[in-house]
């Protein structure tokens, strides 16, 4: 049965190959355009993770500060379970810090009989606890202890690249599921197509006693390999896109080997899914 | 073995196409179907082969029942009772030995069994030199016969024939008309509609079921036809 299925799968591709062609290269265009979408996404993905990685709440403490105080909340900080990692900056490494960074107003820093600038508790918090919420609360803890003066950690930022990653994910959402149908409804047609081309063939399977299993299995193993071929197809296209624009208008990272593999494997799985769909309505309505 | 009992038939657009249609076909009986052109000729046939089901009443083949029947079970049902036509509906792609291959393939048979019943079934249609011919190489009558041996290649308890000497001359009619009585004659029952009068009468020891707009008229009905 099952050698039957592959065997008829080939022959009918081979038999009307233009149709195959056709089929592949609709799917493929489609899952080129889903494609050209999720190297975009990702893209973006990667930067906002990078600005993300650098969100964090600064203490600056008190001059009065003493070394018990300063041990104490870096216990209980270190203990907070938003908390990735934290990092004591005493009062000499900010300066030394601010010479290096704003190297123009070194001789404004070196002529100072004081060092104006405040120790400070940097603290970086955890990938899940980026969001604005979770910073604001963090900050709010920290600044109640007495001996630190001040917290910041840029809310208007926090507040834009979380909006950003959202905005990022409702779009990818969207957009995906719009290509994602409209790759099923080409797909759909065009087996739909191939079905109607052999009505007869299936009119004398059914005449004869074949099952709708037996029918189906080579038209959706048929759908497969070309939604499968429409897949590789876009992995190509996407990739030679990503080739000419990475490096010439903007640096581009390509996505990892799983979205790759998986999008390709989509395009098969889209194959079988119209195919059996198509498939349905046809036996259905033939009786 | 197969029963219409008080069968109704509506089709949305074209409405009532049998009307309380009764009868009881015996196991290895002969029996023509006959009428005029839309008398429901076709229409007794496709409910027998369940391509269609009754609006009203039941029907019963070989120990199946249009009421309790499931989608599923058609299959079964089908390679107990054989159909042909009068356009043949032959594979024009394939050879006659591939037609009938593949009536056996798609249900499944092994390929060590498929070769032997092949070669026998086109020997038994008298078409064992033709089977490497394709449809559009063949006479009317000769694809009548490879579709006739399509339609017994699971030894089927009734073969229906749908006009199946509609398409053919005199000669080719009259030797597919012996071959359903050979068939007849080694235990497979036989419903044929015809709409071929003279054929009816030249052969009156049949039983003879007659429609007219969707209703039985007449029946010979007895065992007179049986064999």
């Amino acid at each position: 049965m099952a050698y039957y299925s592959v065997r008829e799968a080939i022959a009918a591709l081979r038999r009307a190959p233009g149709l195959a062609i056709l089929s592949a290269t609709s799917i493929g265009l489609s899952l080129f355009v889903l494609g050209i979408f999720g190297v975009a996404a990702y893209n973006l993905d990667v930067t906002l993770q990078a600005v993300e990685r650098r969100v964090e709440v600064v203490a600056y403490l008190r001059d009065d500060i003493s070394a018990a105080q300063l041990e104490v909340l870096q216990n209980d900080v270190s203990s907070f379970p938003e908390v990735e990692s934290l990092t004591h900056v005493s009062k000499f490494e900010a300066m030394r810090n601010a010479i290096q960074q704003l190297e123009e107003f070194r001789d404004v820093f070196t002529d100072l009989e004081m060092n104006p600038l405040p120790a400070s508790v940097e603290v970086r918090l955890r990938p899940a606890y980026r969001d604005p919420t979770s910073v604001a609360r963090v900050a709010e803890l920290i600044a109640l202890y007495p001996f630190v003066e001040d917290v910041r950690y840029g809310r208007e930022w926090v507040d834009k690249i979380y909006q950003l990653r959202r905005l990022g994910g409702a779009v990818a959402v969207i957009l995906g599921v719009a290509f994602a149908v409209v790759a099923i409804l080409i797909i759909g047609t065009t087996v739909r197509m191939a079905v109607l081309a052999r009505r007869e063939e299936i009119a004398i399977m059914r005449l004869v006693g074949a099952t709708d299993g037996f029918i189906r299995r080579p038209f959706l193993l048929e759908g497969f390999i070309t939604g499968l071929g429409g897949g590789l197809l876009a992995l190509f296209l996407t990739y030679a896109a990503f080739l000419v624009v990475d490096g010439s208008l903007i640096n581009l990272e390509w996505v990892p080997a799983s979205w790759a593999g998986g999008g390709t494997l989509a395009g098969g799985l889209l194959g079988l899914a119209a195919s059996g769909a198509a498939l349905r309505r046809h036996l259905t309505t033939y009786g | 073995m197969i029963k219409l009992i008080n069968v109704y038939k509506e089709f949305p657009r074209s409405g009532l196409a049998l009307k309380n249609a009764s009868f009881h076909l015996r196991k290895g009986e002969f029996a023509f179907l006959t009428g005029p052109s839309g008398a429901g000729k076709t229409t007794v046939l496709q409910l027998i082969h369940m391509a269609e089901r009754p609006t009203d009443g039941e029907v019963r083949v070989s120990g199946f029942s249009s009421g309790r029947m499931r989608r599923r079970d058609i299959p079964k049902l089908r390679r107990r009772v054989g159909m042909v036509f009068q356009n043949f509906r032959l594979l024009r792609d394939r050879t006659a030995a591939e037609n009938l291959a593949f009536a056996l393939e798609v249900t499944g048979a092994r390929r060590s069994e498929m070769k032997a019943k092949v070669q026998r079934l086109l020997a038994h249609v008298g078409l064992a030199a033709r089977a490497g011919a394709y449809p559009d190489e063949l006479s009317g009558g000769e694809q009548q016969r490879i579709a006739i041996a399509r339609a017994l290649i699971h030894d089927p308890v009734v073969l229906l024939a749908d006009e199946p000497m509609g398409n053919l001359d005199e000669r080719a009619a009259r030797s597919v008309f012996e071959l359903m009585r050979d068939i007849n004659a080694s235990g497979t029952a036989v419903l044929m509609a015809t709409h071929d009068v003279e054929l009816v009468r030249r052969y009156s020891q049949y039983r003879v079921i007659e429609l007219s707009e969707g209703a039985i008229v007449y029946d010979s009905g007895n065992s007179d036809g049986v064999l």
